[in-house]
């Protein structure tokens, strides 16, 4: 809940940077500044690490890297976050998707699988469940165990509740699940056409050919270069005329791309692919 | 009633004026933004606590009402004057080194997203003393630890008077961590931004 934070100096940021390029491979050096101090702050605090301990960690504790990369990244996330954002996939996507023979979506930064199970119930109320197939994909494996569980706390799942009514859909977000105690448990139809695997937007390269991209809040953590790197990747792993979804705050800046990318809903970021 | 010279001096050299508020800071919130001058050569920065799916209504509004350009913040916009900007709903606002916005979707700090807290926080470590920040009403504590943080840099820090606030706590508590440089009542906080 506290918010004081050990202060740590631009250079210390750049410093575990590096040592966490050398030891473990993975780069984050084109991660936004501001929030990648906060969450080092924050692993610091929550581990009671000071600076040095925390470089000690990171070089000579092999099973501290993990717990340190998934409270590096952010996994907050909710079912149908962004009513408005659903409720403008079902009447300017859904329709066009409908008329494919088979619809591959790719929730690219999936956390533990929110947004995944969230696009196979919108699939499922769109009668396109047996043609759908959801690839969600993290950097973070221990999330994406979760994810794969499907099994939420039954009062999370009612707090999406207000969510989902508001993203007009039919019925309440519980009759998707089974609820036993506390736990709620996504429906295994639902489970049928998802896959979950490890994908490193950074570092790794395409692995399919999606009619529909969604990658929402990421970039918020990704600077401006980084961001157009991995815009390439999603044009290149679009089909012709494929959609890419990116947060209600996250708009395609760059004139290069701005011309590969038509908006079809600016206020939630909506975008189809033009070209092939 | 008359400023002394120190807060309104500090108040002309700021180049920010962060306002932070929850429950019951709307009216005086609506009430700055209307009043603010077009040419204030200054950018506000407005963190409010509201509800999640609250759509834009209050970007809306304020932009009807207000002489100043009104923007709900995007990620990677820039800070630029004479700018009326405001945190979006669900999202925590961070300032990056260079003077851009960078949007944060983690956990709540005191049931809240936007963060006051969160927010200060950073506007002290990248503008230092260059800031006017004004903490207004509300029922939690959200708010004052980063006000502490901004007067230790040497921004201008006030408290809305907690007899003036709907709700006393957040500027009470603000109060309680000697985190404002001034107690000012709604009536001088406006006499200040006219000054």
């Amino acid at each position: 809940m506290n918010v004081s934070t050990p202060g740590l100096s631009a250079e210390q940021v750049t410093e575990i940077i590096d040592l966490v390029k050398k030891v473990h491979g993975f780069d984050f050096s084109d991660y936004s500044k501001a929030s990648l101090k906060r969450r080092l702050s924050r692993v610091m605090m929550i581990k009671k690490l000071e600076f040095y301990d925390l470089k000690h960690v990171l070089v000579n504790d092999p099973d501290f890297f993990q717990d340190f990369l998934e409270e590096i990244t952010v996994n907050v996330t909710e079912m149908f976050r962004d009513p408005t954002f659903y409720k403008a996939l079902n009447t300017q996507v859904i329709p066009y998707l409908s008329t494919y023979q088979h619809i591959k979506m790719w929730s690219a930064g999936c956390s533990s699988g929110e947004e995944v199970y969230s696009l196979a119930i919108l699939m499922e109320q769109s009668r396109l469940k047996d043609k759908a197939f959801i690839y969600g994909t993290d950097i973070n494996t221990v999330v994406l165990k979760e994810a794969r569980k499907g099994i939420y706390s039954y009062r999370s799942i009612k707090s999406y509740a207000e969510n989902y009514q508001l993203a007009g859909l039919k019925g309440t977000l519980t009759d998707h699940f089974t609820i036993l105690y506390d736990a709620a448990t996504i429906h295994s139809e639902l489970k049928a056409n998802t896959l979950f695997s490890v994908h490193n937007l950074i570092s790794d390269t395409i692995f399919n050919e999606f009619q529909l991209i969604s990658c929402r809040n990421v970039f918020i953590y990704f600077e401006t270069q980084l961001q157009e790197k991995i815009l390439e990747l999603f044009y290149e792993s679009l089909a012709p005329h494929g959609f890419l979804c990116l947060g209600s705050k996250e708009t395609i800046r760059s004139e290069f791309f701005k011309k590969k990318f038509k908006a079809i809903n600016q206020k939630e970021n909506i975008y189809q692919k033009i070209g092939s | 009633m008359a400023l002394d010279k120190d807060i309104t001096t500090r108040w002309h050299s700021s180049d920010i004026l962060l306002l932070g508020g929850s429950a019951g800071s709307f009216k005086l919130l609506f009430k700055i933004v209307r009043f603010l001058d077009g040419d204030l050569n200054k950018s506000v920065i407005i963190v409010m606590h509201r509800k999640r799916n609250f759509a834009s209504e209050v970007e809306r509004l304020f932009a009807q009402h207000s002489r100043m350009h009104v923007k709900e913040i995007s990620d990677k916009d820039r800070v630029d004057k004479k700018t009326i900007y405001i945190a979006p709903p669900n999202y925590h606002v961070l300032i990056e080194k260079g003077g851009s916005f960078a949007l944060d979707v983690s956990e709540d700090v005191w049931f809240s997203k936007p963060s006051i807290d969160i927010t200060f926080e950073s506007v002290a470590e990248i503008y230092k003393d260059k800031c006017t920040a004004i903490l207004l009403s509300g029922a939690n504590q959200d708010g004052a630890a980063g006000l502490l943080k901004l007067r230790n840099a040497g921004s201008l820090t006030i408290a809305q008077n907690p007899e003036d606030a709907e709700l006393p706590e957040m500027p009470q508590e603000a109060i309680n961590l000697n985190a404002a440089d001034y107690v000012l009542s709604t009536e001088e906080i406006m006499e200040l931004l006219k000054s």
